[in-house]
């Protein structure tokens, strides 16, 4: 299906070229912020759109391949579109299309140098995401990667005269080059020790390793790619660093840097390991489990509203762990059919958490700019100032709960049959696990709503808290098309679920030899085994209560009236209501910090009954942090010191040390 | 499902929502009754939640300065949730057209919806009592909620479909076995169905008293029509998870596919069994008393763990 000789992959190639070019014009520009706001981001944002349908295109054709005469000399670079890799750049595209036009209205009060600056990270960014997912060799990989967390870490760092900033940003690039040790092992141990020509990913597929060196490989690429997913117990600079980026960057960290992570994982276990073991499945699952439960309980008792926006996507990440891990466990007992539907459940929960959290990501984004604040127990009451972004949030806030009818709530369906086929594996720990995880999987997406109800009740409802917020000014042309392009994506993807499965079907064939099909259901009814067992209608579903609903207006204002009267609040008559009264983000985590209470490490300054100025202060601090990093930076610490003692600044004493070297060698020799 | 006749079906689907949407406020009557009469009260007979209604319909709204569209819609919304979760659980008989729009997953997925809304809602205004009620409605419901959907597991899991007519057609019409997974399900479906109607122990449905009320304290600001439209629905709930009870644990007497000479009879063993179950519920709302909100979690993570249990039993017994 090429046109005109034209591939998709070349079409992809000069998007990204086109969004280098963009950057560096961008920074040729400086001087005249207004073109880059106007003309550069929103030109970018088509490129992006471009690249989704190029992406769209891709999925039916078969995988292109190019060599770059680029690179080391002997090393050239190897691209390719398949399938996966274009779902991939699907969800880039379509994202980043929506965040880039949101952009041009966000950063237009920057200053020209900065903004200069920034123009050109950001869609250096945005292209090293799209030559991760289209590398082909370890190298062009390891180069795109390495692109994208440098890029991404001095996005996080815009503000980097904020000390706090300057910390999120350090910890990020640690983690961030830790990772990238382990997957360049992870390549090093795939590459089978065949020779410098044998870096290639194709291959890496033709290597047999052996059960142990395949494990190995498989675990570096966990450790590696579930740093930069934010996996437990490798998430902790993800609440820090995605919180202190401008918004539009933490969407892109959000939305879709986290899953070129997953896309590495997939690449990884599927294409070049091809998923031998149950264990890995069985290792996944249990990760994603616990990284679920912990996302999404850290997420109730924050207070700072990116940062439960961040621990969301912990949350979530651990969703999509638990569906590739009940699909590498599927996959090995030759169980493809279930395994193709987890994994569409997992590849339809990426396309989805990319699109409502980047939605909420830039929403806050908006508020950050009418209000200048942040923390939540500040805000309140914003749906009547900014009723245009109260209105498109509402719609992340629902999708993410996991609500019917929009996107959320149909992965969550999908993963959940998965788990209701699954029984009759030959395993008994398995088949002991799967109704475990069933049954976390429902309290974490139960949790989730409680996060969502507080994050939504306490920004937008209720009464302002503080006086500043009268002047809060709702989004601007260029967000309200932003958050609109990625509010429709939520409705869409929610109602049109039949037509995304069908597309995802090419992913799952290519990794596993099977789709889950949909020959049953007819477009209007997803049914993925047939329709018997389980079948879903969004679209009927939203036409009832639509109905219901009209019907109900009608009849009430036909036969009764429709006489309205507005009155001070009512409160149980309570007279001396105040905005001070309603509860905080603190106090709506409240019951969630005490019943989970061992799991958090908290810390409480309650003032006392006759205090004058009664102060509270609470804090709740992940353990993990205490109890796995602060020892490993002690003992860092220990050994840096140690190692210190050898210097002295002294010449005459290096070259001893160089002598005596030179002694102990020839000793040998 | 073959052998249907569409237009028949869709006779029915329509007449079976009429039906529920005028039954529920008698089973809250009956339900009250019944109560009233544990109490050595005379109660105010089985009409008087339509004679309520009738009153809120007619007066005027009134609203606060401050509230937002989102709590004007809200009570349309959580109308149009219930109604459409109590028209779509089989209860006379499995020939259900809408049905297959949603499963038992998304049935869930409706209550969560309308929670949701009247959550939010009860933010709207701003006043203390809201946002207590939509922090305790929350708290109750994360536990609540996964339960449920670990009860219709199990069910979903013996019947192999997620479709409530098939699981009622699998459960009522084939050879009759025990399981011992629902025994540990329904014991756990009773508990969330207390727990999510605002029912004692954990709520009470009749009082306003500030330290224990979780589902009034979210509807204090709602007056006429919009109330009435929040009874309406939170009876139209209980009629649901009623309902949902009933084809469940005791789906015999529903009218098996196609037999629509069955319909009369099934009729009158739902109204047998709603009498029944009416009944059972003020029994238990008299024996119970009011628990306090932090025991809540702890009765609702019993129900949790039952259902889990069950579903483990299933998973390692195959029962």
């Amino acid at each position: 299906m090429d046109i005109v000789g034209v591939l998709p992959l070349d079409v992809a190639g000069t998007i990204i070229v086109l969004w280098l070019a963009l950057g560096l014009l961008g920074l040729a520009l400086q001087g005249s912020p207004h073109l880059i706001a106007n003309v550069i981001f929103p030109a970018g944002a088509f490129a992006s759109l471009a690249l989704s349908a190029t992406g769209l295109w891709a999925l039916g054709t078969v995988a292109n391949i190019a060599v770059l005469p680029l690179g080391l000399p002997d090393l050239p670079l190897h691209l390719r579109l398949d399938p996966l890799s274009a779902f991939f750049l699907i969800l880039l595209g379509g994202a980043s299309f929506g965040v880039s036009l949101f952009s041009a209205g966000y950063f237009r009060s920057m200053q020209g140098g900065a903004l200069g600056l920034l123009c050109l990270q950001y869609h250096l960014f945005l292209a090293g995401m799209a030559l991760v997912l289209l590398a082909d060799d370890a190298y062009m990989f390891m180069v795109a990667w390495e692109t994208m967390a440098l890029s991404s870490y001095f996005l996080v760092t815009t503000d980097h005269h904020v000390p706090d900033i300057r910390k999120a940003g350090f910890l990020y690039l640690l983690v961030a080059h830790v990772g990238a040790i382990a997957i360049l092992l992870s390549f090093g141990v795939m590459q089978g020790g065949q020779g410098i020509g044998a870096y290639t990913f194709a291959a890496m597929r033709e290597a047999h390793l052996s059960v142990f060196w395949s494990s190995v490989a498989f675990l570096l690429a966990l450790f590696g790619f579930g740093a930069k997913a934010g996996v437990l117990p490798l998430h902790v600079w993800l609440p820090e660093a995605h919180p202190a980026a401008p918004s539009p960057v933490s969407a892109l960290m959000s939305g879709v840097m986290l899953k070129t992570a997953i896309y590495g994982i997939l690449r990884v276990t599927f294409d070049l390991l091809d998923a031998q073991q149950w264990w890995w499945g069985g290792l996944t699952l249990a990760l994603g489990l616990l990284t679920a439960v912990f996302g999404v309980m850290f997420a109730a008792v924050q207070g700072d509203m990116k940062r439960l926006l961040a621990y969301s996507s912990i949350e979530n990440i651990g969703l999509l762990l638990v569906g590739i891990g009940l699909a590498i466990i599927f996959h090995v007992y030759g169980k493809d059919a279930l395994a193709a539907l987890s994994l569409t459940a997992a590849l339809y929960h990426s396309l989805n958490h990319t699109f409502f959290k980047s939605l909420l990501f830039i929403g806050t984004g908006a508020i950050l700019h009418a209000t200048g604040e942040r923390n939540m127990g500040r805000l309140g009451g914003l749906i009547h100032k900014m009723p245009w972004a109260a209105a498109l949030m509402l719609v992340g806030v629902l999708a993410i709960a996991g609500l019917p009818p929009l996107n959320g709530f149909v992965s969550e369906w999908l993963l959940l049959q998965a788990f209701l086929l699954s029984p009759g594996l030959p395993n008994s720990y398995i088949n002991m696990l799967i109704p475990v995880a069933a049954a976390v999987i429902a309290l974490a997406a139960a949790l989730a709503a409680y996060v969502m109800v507080k994050f939504y009740g306490i920004i937008f409802l209720g009464q302002p808290r503080e006086q500043a917020l009268e002047h809060a000014h709702d989004a601007g042309i260029w967000e309200r098309i932003g958050l609109g392009w990625l509010a429709f994506g939520c409705v869409v993807l929610g109602l049109a679920p039949v037509a995304v499965v069908q597309q995802l079907d090419m992913v799952t064939q290519m990794l596993i030899g099977e789709g889950l099909g949909n020959a049953a259901g007819g477009w209007l009814f997803l049914t993925p085994v047939d329709t018997e067992r389980a079948s879903y209608s969004p679209v009927f579903f939203l036409m009832a209560v639509l109905g219901v609903m009209l019907v109900t207006v009608l009849v009430v204002h036909r036969f009764y009236h429709g006489r309205l009267r507005r009155g001070p609040a009512w409160d149980c008559g309570f007279p001396a209501q105040t905005a001070r009264m309603q509860d905080t983000a603190e106090g709506f985590g409240q019951p969630i910090r005490r019943i989970f209470e061992p799991f958090f490490k908290i810390e409480s300054e309650l003032p006392g009954a006759f205090d004058t100025h009664p102060r509270y202060h609470g804090r709740s601090d992940d353990r993990i942090w205490f109890f796995f990093y602060l020892p490993i930076k002690r003992i860092t610490e220990r050994l840096s010191s140690w190692a210190a003692l050898l210097q002295h600044g002294r010449i005459h004493l290096y070259l001893s040390y160089t002598f005596v070297t030179l002694v102990v060698l020839l000793a040998f020799v | 499902m073959e052998n249907t006749n569409p237009t028949l079906g869709i006779l029915f689907q329509l007449y079976q929502s009429l039906l529920v949407v005028l039954l529920a406020p008698l089973l809250t009557g009956w339900v009250n009754q019944c109560r009233a009469w544990l109490q050595n009260r005379s109660g105010p007979g089985l009409l008087q939640p339509f004679r309520t209604l009738r009153k809120l319909f007619h007066k005027d709204a009134v609203i606060a300065h401050n509230a937002s569209p989102l709590f004007r819609v809200t009570p349309y919304i959580l109308f149009g949730c219930m109604w459409l979760a109590a028209a779509i659980i089989p209860i006379i008989a499995v020939d259900l057209p809408f049905s297959p729009a949603a499963d038992v997953i998304a049935l869930v997925g409706v209550f969560a919806l309308a929670r949701m809304f009247i959550a939010l809602a009860a933010m709207d205004i701003g006043t203390a009592f809201g946002s207590l009620g939509a922090r305790r409605e929350m708290l109750v419901s994360f536990l609540a909620e996964p339960a449920l959907l670990m009860v219709l597991f199990s069910a979903s899991l013996i019947s192999h479909s997620t479709q409530l007519p098939r699981i009622v057609e699998v459960l009522a019409h084939q050879q009759f076995v025990l399981y011992p997974s629902l025994a540990f399900a329904a014991l756990a479906f009773v508990i969330v169905l207390l727990a999510e109607n605002a029912r004692i122990p954990v709520d009470n449905p009749s009082t306003h008293l500030e330290l224990t009320m979780i589902h009034e304290a979210m509807i204090l600001e709602y007056s006429a029509r919009h109330l009435a439209l929040i009874e309406w629905a939170g009876s139209l709930k209980l009629f649901a998870y009623i309902s949902l009870g009933i084809a469940l644990f005791f789906p015999h007497g529903i009218a098996e596919v196609g037999n629509w000479g069955a319909v009369p009879a099934a009729i009158l063993a739902l109204l047998g069994k709603l009498l029944l179950a009416g009944a059972g519920l003020a029994l238990l709302e008299t024996l119970l008393a009011k628990m306090r909100i932090f025991r809540a979690p702890e009765f609702l993570g019993t129900a949790f763990l039952l259902a889990v249990l069950g579903l483990l039993i299933h998973f390692l017994l195959g029962a």
